[in-house]
């Protein structure tokens, strides 16, 4: 029943961003990607969360196969994504879909709805009646046929989102990667747009890799929840215990960071941590721990030593030395 | 193995194949309509457009609505040489007794067909250049493009141009030859910046990672977006080509007499001048006309294709 759809081992993406010095030059690097490992199965939607500069967008991007991995291996139902050299065969470019942030951006603004929905049904389902096709698409996201002869500035902010979803779902793919669907949108559309989303999961047994920063939103949407910090991710547990039971500090952090409207809610939220300083630039990324600089509970072993992935049972796993080395504390 | 959905279950029964054809032509009207609203907003757009129209419809039907067809050719009449306006001859006569009004719509064919002819070999090269070597950014395909583009451009266009012009036999057509091979690089730049700043917008990586071919990207993604500054652009350039065509002429690199060009005559008639200046004045004023038509047809295009709700 658990079948794995995606798997990464050990996935890095470095970015040399610059060079040092004019003698004995070394590559500046981000370490966009830090070797992270995580599994995903059918059907289900893996929330992957984290801050602005977490990496989160690499990880989609490097799925898609806009960027070759530096190193690691990504498996999509156990066929490597990226062979050596080779372009992605289309199977799997019809297998994985994505679905960008900015729909601003992702649609075509000289490209009128039909042609832009009519590329991926020419490209991976070739010789069936294409203008029935996008009609029917078009209904799929319950959106009217006129539709199809408008240009994306004649739609909402919304609209154009659907229209992205519409692409992402016209090669009849497997897993659909959102990377935070509705963070550019207004709060009403973005319930809508979820909801749709959450419809099509359903009805096209889609497994969704949805990245966002909205932590509130992952408790509805996301059947697990990964949170990333630095390139690397922290915390790995099912939406449910993740709620409960935050083990990470930096879990904790987010979580107490939510906004909240009442005092009972507030209540609600399992344990406080403050919020204090910013994400550290993934080029000077901290030894050990990159989470100790921010961290209330740092020891002296978290400047030495990386902790490393444990789990801890029903699925929920954490790197930290709270965890792992709980007598050192 | 996820169960395949089939999404063609036949047409909804909220549309039939005659309403969407009838939707496309709606929106085909209504962007033509609107683009039309675009061009027509400025009113100096549209003076352009029918001076352009004019003076195209004067040089295609030049024998019949000129008063002395033969003048365009080897024609000599000392008896009425530099004469002044007169009813006769409404822009006076030249040196040797010829009709300035007939030569001056005689000598529009070259310069029109020169702006036309240079643009047509130019653009396309130099578009194709730009939009490569933009989507290849980086690569050593964009830096030999780019750096021959910058040899190119790194010569003195008019220098470029005379040069060419001398060593080939001097007439229209060598001047064509001459212009276009100094103006293409101007298209690769332009097309060069807006490709690669193109090619960074998610809707060229999500036809990328979907599988669309290099063409589709390149000609279907890419250049609609490249389009708007192109065609603006070539309605400038058509002036400027027919300058350039003039400055040969007049240094006697282009068209040869006795076929008139404006740019001869404004030489030729530089040689009576003050006191003869019909000579060299009218041929001169044709060429702002024709100009400054032009250049205000390129701010209605400008007009027209510019971005919308952006």
């Amino acid at each position: 029943m658990t079948t794995e759809i995606l798997t990464a081992t050990a996935l890095k993406k470095y970015f040399v961003v610059g060079r040092t010095g004019w003698r004995d030059r070394q590559a500046v690097t981000v370490k966009a990607v830090d070797g992270i490992s995580f599994t995903m199965y059918e059907g289900e939607t893996l929330g992957l969360v984290g801050e602005s500069g977490s990496g989160k967008s690499t990880v989609a991007y490097t799925t898609i196969g806009m960027y070759r991995p530096t190193s690691g291996s990504l498996k999509f139902r156990g066929q490597e994504l990226f062979q050596n050299g080779g372009q992605r065969p289309m199977s799997l470019r019809k297998a994985i879909q994505i679905v960008f942030q900015d729909p601003g951006s992702s649609l075509n603004p000289r490209r009128n709805i039909k042609q832009i929905l009519e590329l991926p049904l020419q490209i991976h389902q070739p010789g069936k009646n294409r203008l029935e096709q996008i009609v029917h698409l078009l209904e799929v996201v319950d959106l009217p046929p006129e539709y199809m002869y408008k240009y994306p500035h004649m739609l909402s902010g919304g609209e154009k989102q659907i229209v992205a979803i519409a692409r992402a779902l016209a090669t009849n793919p497997s897993l659909i990667i959102l990377d935070e669907p509705t963070s550019a949108l207004d709060v009403s559309v973005q319930a809508k747009t979820i909801n749709l989303l959450l419809r099509l999961q359903k009805e096209f047994n889609l497994s969704y890799l949805f990245i966002t920063h909205d932590l509130s939103l992952m408790r509805n949407v996301a059947s697990r929840v990964a949170i990333m910090y630095l390139g690397k991710i922290c915390e790995v547990a099912e939406t449910a215990g993740f709620f409960q039971n935050p083990l990470h500090p930096y879990t904790q952090m987010l979580l107490s960071s939510i906004p909240v409207v009442s005092v009972e809610e507030e209540a609600l939220k399992p344990k406080k941590v403050l919020s204090t300083g910013e994400i550290p630039s993934p080029v000077n990324i901290p030894s050990g721990c990159s989470f100790r600089t921010r961290c209330p509970f740092a020891m002296d072993l978290c400047s030495k030593i990386d902790p490393v992935m444990v789990d801890t049972g029903k699925g929920h796993s954490v790197r930290c030395h709270l965890v792992s080395q709980p007598a050192a504390a | 193995m996820a169960e395949q959905v089939n999404l063609s279950r036949g047409f909804a029964a909220t549309i039939t194949p005659q309403q969407i054809a009838q939707l496309e032509r709606a929106s085909r009207r209504e962007n033509l309509g609107r683009s039309w609203y675009k061009f027509s907003r400025n009113i100096l757009s549209v003076v352009g457009a029918l001076t352009v129209l004019a003076l195209v419809l004067l040089a295609v039907f030049a024998p019949y609505v000129t008063p002395y067809p033969k003048h365009a050719g080897a024609f000599v009449n000392f008896a009425h040489a530099k004469e002044p306006p007169s009813s006769q001859y409404i822009f006076g006569t030249d040196q040797i007794g010829r009709d300035i009004f007939t030569r001056i719509i005689f000598g529009l064919r070259s310069s029109l067909l020169m702006g036309v002819m240079v643009l047509v070999l130019v653009v396309p090269v130099g578009v194709l250049l730009g939009l490569v070597a933009g989507y290849f950014q980086g690569t050593w395909i964009d830096a030999l493009i780019m750096r021959t583009t910058d040899i190119f451009l790194a010569v003195p266009p008019l220098i470029l141009a005379l040069a060419v012009a001398s060593v080939l036999e001097p007439n229209l057509w060598n001047g064509m030859l001459a212009v276009s091979l100094m103006w293409w690089p101007w298209y690769t730049r332009l097309v060069y910046g807006l490709a690669s700043a193109t090619r960074n917008e998610f809707f060229v990586s999500a036809a990328e990672v979907t599988g669309a071919s290099t063409a589709h990207i390149l000609f279907r993604e890419i250049l609609p977006n490249t389009i708007s500054p192109i065609f603006t652009k070539m309605s400038l350039d058509v002036a400027w080509v027919i300058i350039i065509g003039s400055m040969l002429s007049f240094v006697g690199l282009g068209v040869q007499p006795p076929e008139p060009s404006l740019g001869t005559m404004v030489a030729d008639g530089a040689r009576y001048l003050p006191d003869q200046w019909w000579i060299a004045v009218f041929p001169a004023l044709a060429i702002v006309v024709v100009v400054l038509g032009f250049n205000l047809l390129g701010d209605g295009v400008r007009d027209m294709f510019a971005a919308e709700g952006v």
